[in-house]
């Protein structure tokens, strides 16, 4: 809403860590994106990017460390305080999460008709207004049921946008797409950055995609950061992890010998997430 | 911040000024004034200036077009001056700049 510095940090986490029952997801993470930036978090399946994503909206509470969004530590505040920040945040999930019963039109509509108290001939512009936004202008009496699964992901795309939001976070935007939709959804992430300025974060694996839309790319392995930087600095890095993900090499298939008969014992496993 | 919005009559046209930022909370109230505008009918052109307003969303801008659609049905023109920057921006955005009829100032609305 207000036009800060588009250097001041609008993101920040620190010192996450998450646990699932006993096992650690995320260890010690800490990341910040600055207003206007769009934030890439690239890792392999199971590394724990989905659990952050779920963290910078306060869909899951970390066992230690902070999350601060617009300066606020959304981990020690009210759920009540916590609904009027995620109002100023627009969630794409991974399976559009469209509710089935409802036309898309009134998917969009949804969180304007939970969150103010604007008319509805007024809404039903705005929706119209957002669907246009993403390409899909004239789908507004459709069912999901009715979409591709391109379109289906454009209108979680236009649902996210309802409320003006100033972040927007993407989950896996092309999982389960063929790559020419799954190019056309990288390209209206970059649209919708440069349209509106809003700060973007996207979780995904695919290499191709957080090249091409990423301010910063931030790797995630086993619930540990490896690397972030510019996608320049990214490619150009050492790191034997970052190599690895770039090069598209598979892990050694080699188990190491005692964790292996342990883990046939049954005897539990500590450390990361995929130990 | 709040919103200040008042009606002006001048030369068989209500011209609205607002001032402020229109957002969620205060796009009712503007699109209420717009409304009762065009529905006095005593006027032949309603004017939206904008020239005090640094902010507008989307809920702003669906406000001037269910402004625009009333005035078509009821024949009155309906036009914006004034715009600043971002509200601009957000119409181009919104590709709506062309639908509207847009002048620089009051003035120039009046004279057209």
């Amino acid at each position: 809403m207000s036009s800060a510095d588009s250097s001041e940090p609008v993101i920040v986490v620190h010192d996450l860590v998450t646990h699932y029952g006993g096992r650690l997801v995320l260890d010690q993470v800490s990341l910040e994106v600055r207003r206007r930036e769009t934030l890439v978090i690239l890792g392999g399946s199971g590394c724990g990017k989905s659990t952050l994503l779920r963290h910078l909206v306060g869909l899951a509470r970390p066992t230690s460390g902070s999350v601060r969004l617009f300066g606020e530590d959304i981990c020690r505040i009210p759920e009540s305080e916590l609904n009027r920040i995620r109002r100023r945040i627009g969630m794409s999930f991974q399976g559009s999460a469209l509710l089935n019963s409802m036309t898309v039109g009134e998917n969009v509509a949804l969180p304007l008709r939970e969150h103010t108290r604007l008319e509805d001939s007024t809404i039903r512009v705005m929706a119209r207004m957002k669907l246009d936004q993403v390409g899909l202008a004239g789908v507004e009496d459709y069912l999901p049921a009715q979409l591709s699964g391109g379109m289906k992901k454009r209108a979680g795309v236009a649902r996210a946008l309802a409320m003006d939001p100033e972040i927007l976070l993407f989950d896996e935007p092309s999982a389960g797409l063929d790559p020419v939709i799954a190019a056309g959804i990288d390209h209206l992430i970059l649209k919708l950055k440069a349209a509106f300025g809003v700060t973007i974060v996207v979780v995904t694996h695919e290499l191709a995609s957080a090249f091409l839309i990423a301010d910063r790319i931030l790797l995630l392995d086993k619930g540990r950061v490896v690397a972030c930087g510019t996608p320049e600095e990214i490619r150009a890095s050492q790191h034997p992890r970052v190599r690895q993900m770039l090069d598209r090499q598979p892990d050694s298939e080699a188990a190491p010998g005692q964790a292996y008969l342990d883990s046939l014992f049954g005897f539990k496993v500590g450390g990361g997430a995929k130990a | 911040m709040s919103i200040q919005i008042d009606v002006r009559r001048q030369e068989q046209t209500a011209v609205i000024n607002v001032v402020g930022d229109i957002d969620l909370y205060s796009s009712p109230q503007v699109r209420q004034t717009i409304l009762d505008a065009l529905n006095e009918k005593s006027d032949n052109r309603v004017l939206v200036n904008l020239t005090g307003v640094k902010y507008i969303d989307s809920s702003g801008v669906a406000s001037l077009v269910e402004g625009l659609q009333l005035a078509r049905r009821s024949r009155v023109r309906f036009a914006l001056c004034g715009l600043n920057k971002a509200p601009r921006q957000v119409l181009e955005l919104t590709r709506l700049i062309n639908v509207f009829d847009i002048f620089e100032s009051i003035e120039d609305a009046l004279k057209a």
